[in-house]
């Protein structure tokens, strides 16, 4: 089995977009820190030849249905939406353009988007971490990728 | 416009972060007890060496030449998958190693992990702890004092496989007729050791 290190050195950074893109720059890297916790627990258990990249965004999934569901029992009502600064310092980076997008989806496209356009996870894979059959994963990345195209890619060259 | 597009404004790889939350899952590990194997390296004259401990204490020492890949590899296999860079759990260890590099330290007072050694060879390494700093003994004698006088190769594969190099002295061992012979480290990190002594 190889050493825990190896496994946060090769996947760490894509299980960091896959935060990002799922839960937001605010919660991002708090759902990457309880998922590589829980992975490093549960890894010596680690069925030999396992799909770790699979295994590891199965996880990151669950951290980040659990930030989105705290965010949205806090989110309160509000005529003014307040200004929350990047937490990279990068003015107008992803974090206020490609994020704004993504927050607009609906969580199961978002999710979809980004296991299978992101990770490159096939729809099998996609559909048997979010629930649902392959052809509902691939329509919803499908929906979700045109939602973002329309949103997003457009505003960006205009 | 492409898919891939979409995703391009988000850095596949982000350094900064990676380096802030790995120190933060070491930690957190730590505090969860669930970091098995924490490492480090550390710059010595003889080469950049590997420190690693369990929470027992340092469990293995290797030089470079030992190819630190492997040495993580069987750390895995042998004590336990859960490695982590993680070196607040070496900074007594490495700064007892800077010391003594340094000729400011002649013993040294770590908890040791001695797991990866057993049988004879556990016999031989607890023998080697009484050769002291500055001091030789040959092959034939430790094996002697380990209760085995005609184990001299034995003793002489005890070193080799010796898991704490420089910590646990095997470069004190020489040959009957006074040659260095062989080490883990290779001769040169040897002689480099026992110039260090006898200074």
């Amino acid at each position: 089995m190889k050493p825990f290190e190896a496994i946060v050195t090769e996947y760490g950074p894509t299980v960091l977009r896959v935060c990002r893109a799922v839960v937001g720059p605010a919660a991002a890297e708090d759902a990457w820190s309880e998922t590589f916790l829980s992975a490093l627990r549960a890894y010596p258990d680690l069925r030999p030849g396992s799909n770790i990249e699979a295994w590891l965004v199965t996880i990151a999934h669950r951290k980040a249905i659990d930030h989105v569901r705290a965010e949205s029992r806090r989110a309160v009502p509000t005529d003014h939406l307040p200004e929350r600064p990047g937490t990279d310092g990068v003015p107008g980076g992803w974090e206020s353009d490609l994020w704004m997008a993504l927050k607009a989806l609906p969580l199961k496209q978002r999710e979809t988007v980004a296991y299978h356009y992101l990770v490159g996870l096939p729809y099998a894979d996609v559909a048997a971490i979010v629930g649902g059959s392959p052809e509902a994963a691939r329509r919803a990345a499908a929906d979700g990728i045109a939602a973002l195209r329309k949103s997003y890619l457009q505003g960006a060259e205009r | 416009m492409s898919t891939d597009n979409v995703f391009a404004a988000l850095p596949d790889v982000d350094p900064r972060a990676q380096l802030r939350l790995r120190a933060r899952l070491a930690a957190s590990a730590a505090d969860a007890g669930i970091l098995d194997v924490a490492y480090r390296t550390l710059d010595t004259p003889v080469g950049t060496l590997l420190l690693a401990a369990t929470e027992r204490g340092l469990v293995r020492v290797a030089y470079a030449s030992q190819d630190h890949d492997a040495v993580l590899t069987e750390l895995a296999d042998r004590v336990s998958p859960r490695v982590l860079e993680a070196p607040a759990r070496l900074d007594v260890a490495a700064h007892e190693i800077e010391e003594y590099f340094a000729g400011r330290r002649q013993l040294f007072d770590l908890p040791l992990d001695l797991r990866l050694s057993s049988g004879f060879r556990r016999t031989v390494l607890d023998h080697l702890r009484d050769i002291g700093y500055g001091t030789t003994a040959s092959y034939a004698a430790v094996a002697a004092a380990a209760g085995n006088p005609k184990a001299v190769r034995a003793v002489g594969t005890a070193c080799a496989m010796n898991p704490l190099p420089v910590v646990v002295p095997c470069h004190r061992v020489v040959r009957s007729d006074g040659t260095m012979g062989q080490y883990a480290g290779g001769t040169d990190a040897k002689r480099a050791l026992l110039a260090l002594e006898a200074a």
